[in-house]
């Protein structure tokens, strides 16, 4: 079953809290050694999103697989073979690194616990501060004991929730080319984040709002499917912003220090309103994933805004 | 000079904190609950004289002088006679047992030595474990013999009343012969100690989990809810059992409280007790969202433990409707298999009508908190 070539095969996924719907008709498909990033505004579903995959909730609607495992039935058999990295750190503060993988590892009932927890802890970096308390570790390290620990029973799936929410730059970087390792190991992994560095580092990529998933493919097909166009403008006026969000065929402006990048799906239009301001300088960029999203955003229907 | 306090400041405090405690329903709920509760309970359902206490006539003497007697014991209001046809050895048995408190046994030839004048005694048999309980029956029976035949001797007879009186009463304290409260007191301190460390741990360490967010992690692990709550449970256990030993180690050279009976039945007993008291603890734990709501709720369940259960009031002296909401505790049964055991020397017998009771509570109270216990985050 685990030589299965889709990790994730979900259709229709629906989840409602109190009437309202967190999650909507989810359709999702991971392949095995994938990285598939999950983006999408907070309060879209994500983390609903993952909880249904890995049988922590009930989906009210929808069907499907998880390693060849049915997500309503087979819930047991699923969670011993995913490991799952929650949103906010959930092991135990009170018991010290090595007391918490090997907690972990009695649990899924490991063979060579000893070992597999010493492995675990060389190879993430944690085996001089093995008798720290998890409370007292630093945002950076309980995020890399948090991975550790859910990759213990060496699992086929990782469901990475937000796993590198306020971690810096260079753990960030350590955690991805991990994750990277993995991938190319065979096992696959879901990821959900913020950031789009993060984003442009997965294979594939699927954006949540409202509850819909509304697009998805690798970044490059999410960047050209956007058809957005976008220029670096510079220029003297301290209102510049506020003048160029009014101005014919631009969508976005965002400042960023002396620059104000402008996007918008048409190009043409946008030139001719640039060329139209006096002591303008501007020329054409790339567009990044940080503007289609904002735009696939603002083209989700805001009734649904909560 | 300007005070370094400022009213808004105080009053942002204040309208927070109000904001706080009305979200929090059950502390809310408790704030009210505990003080109605304690008005309720000390009001009306305490009382520490009490009345009619169950009490076996043993009369071999069936004269009217006997007869007169059993009357004056109903009129004083603290004797409640019950229709009784087994014999002393039963009566015995049912006094272990703690259905009734006194046996009276008149002696066959009791009407024919007082017509003589030979001032014959009849004996009255307490049960003393709870001196407080049966210390005003005691005392209204001191001057019954002066009175209660005042009308049946008449004539000839008259002569008798008076000083000495015409009959002698000869009490015999059962199972604390010297009215030591002690004894009483500690084995059943032994009950509520464990009522309220085994359902206070166990109902923060499940919502701990909740609290802390680990419950989540938990939750996405293969894992059986019920070895989630017996892995909880077992180590509370052997915590109760430390406890137990303490105070039955003080009790016994502290206060040198007897341990008349089988002190492996009073463990095996024991066991049974702490486990009921852990599944109450679980059960709290499934339905509070917080360690403090935790707490709370112990604190509800603890109060009537302690004052309907008959550990700090005897249980008899309490009205009809209470007794019941007392039966329904397990520390009621408990006390009762405890002081059986320790002060009465008790066996299997005489204990198993007190064990069967605790057995169906944690079997109801377990089932509770295995439904409601959470599989997922739903």
């Amino acid at each position: 079953m685990n030589d299965a070539a889709l990790s994730i095969d979900v259709s229709g996924l629906s989840k409602s809290f109190h009437g309202k719907a967190a999650v909507n008709g989810l359709t999702l498909q991971v392949q095995r050694g994938e990285i598939f990033g999950f983006l999408g505004p907070n309060g879209s579903g994500k983390t609903t999103s993952i909880r249904m995959l890995c049988g922590l909730l009930t989906p009210d609607a929808g069907s499907g697989t998880c390693l060849g495992f049915d997500v309503r039935t087979q819930s047991t058999q699923i969670k011993k073979q995913v490991g799952y990295m929650t949103q906010r750190f959930s092991f135990y503060e009170d018991l010290s690194i090595r007391e918490n993988l090997d907690f972990v590892a009695r649990m899924y009932g490991m063979a060579d616990r000893r070992r597999a927890v010493e492995q675990a802890m060389t190879d993430l970096g944690l085996a001089e501060r093995r008798n720290q308390l998890a409370g007292t570790l630093s945002g950076g390290w309980k995020q890399r004991l948090a991975l550790s620990a859910c990759m213990l029973h060496q699992p086929q799936l990782l469901l990475l929730d937000e796993p590198t929410a306020g971690v810096d730059p260079k753990a960030r970087r350590d955690f991805w080319d991990e994750i990277h390792r993995l991938a190319a190991q065979g096992i696959s992994v879901l990821v959900s984040t913020h950031y789009m560095d993060e984003a442009a580092r997965c294979h594939r990529l699927g954006y949540i709002a409202y509850g819909d998933l509304l697009a998805s493919g690798t970044p490059d097909e999410l960047l050209s499917a956007s058809q957005l166009v976008s220029f670096n403008v510079q220029g003297s006026d301290l209102a510049l912003g506020e003048r160029l969000k009014a101005l014919p065929g631009v969508e976005q402006v965002v400042a960023m220090g002396h620059v104000y990048s402008v996007s918008g799906a048409d190009g043409e239009r946008i030139r001719q309103s640039l060329s139209g301001i006096e002591g303008l300088r501007f020329e054409p960029v790339e567009t990044g994933l940080e503007q289609v999203f904002i735009q696939l955003m603002e083209r989700s229907n805001p009734e649904k805004i909560r | 000079m300007k005070l370094p306090l400022s009213l808004h400041r105080l009053w942002a405090i204040v309208v927070k904190e109000f904001i706080q405690l009305r979200r929090d329903r059950i502390t809310f709920a408790m704030m009210v609950g505990i003080p109605l509760m304690q008005l309720v309970l000390f009001g009306f359902a305490i009382n520490t004289d009490p009345k009619r206490l169950p009490t076996v006539v043993l009369d071999a003497d069936q004269s009217s002088y006997s007869r007169s007697f059993v009357t004056g014991l109903q009129n004083s209001g603290y004797f409640h006679v019950l229709p009784y046809s087994g014999g002393i050895a039963q009566a015995k048995q049912d006094m272990a047992i703690g259905t009734i408190q006194f046996i009276v046994s008149i002696p066959a030839d009791f009407s024919r030595q007082l017509v003589r004048g030979e001032r014959p005694a009849l004996l009255l048999e307490a049960d003393a474990s709870d001196p407080a309980a049966t210390g005003n029956a005691l005392a209204a029976l001191a001057s019954l013999n002066q009175t209660v035949l005042s009308h049946d001797l008449t004539g000839a007879l008259a002569r008798l009343n008076g000083t000495p009186p015409p009959f002698d009463i000869r009490v015999q304290r059962n199972y604390n012969p010297e009215g030591i409260t002690q004894y009483n007191i500690v084995p059943g301190l032994m009950g509520t100690i464990l009522t309220l460390t085994m359902i206070m741990m166990t109902g923060m360490a499940v919502t701990r989990e909740l609290e802390r967010g680990t419950l989540e992690n938990l939750l996405a692990m293969p894992v059986h809810p019920l070895e989630v709550m017996i892995g909880k449970i077992l180590p509370y256990i052997m915590v109760g059992f430390v406890q137990v030993v303490i105070i039955l180690t003080a009790a016994h050279f502290l206060f040198q409280v007897p341990i008349a009976g089988s002190l492996a039945l009073l463990l095996a007993c024991v066991l049974v007790f702490l486990a009921a008291n852990l599944a109450v603890g679980m059960m709290f734990s499934t339905i509070a969202k917080n360690q403090l709501q935790a707490m709370q709720m112990t604190f509800f369940f603890f109060l009537p433990s302690i004052l309907l259960s008959g550990f700090m009031f005897p249980f008899r002296g309490m009205p009809e409707w209470a007794q019941v909401i007392g039966s329904a505790l397990p520390l009621t049964h408990f006390l009762r298999i405890v002081r059986g055991i320790m002060l009465k020397g008790n066996g299997w017998a005489e204990t198993w009508p007190s064990v069967w009771p605790l057995l169906v509570f944690m079997g109801v109270v377990l089932l509770i908190a295995l439904k409601r216990y959470r599989r997922t985050l739903d």
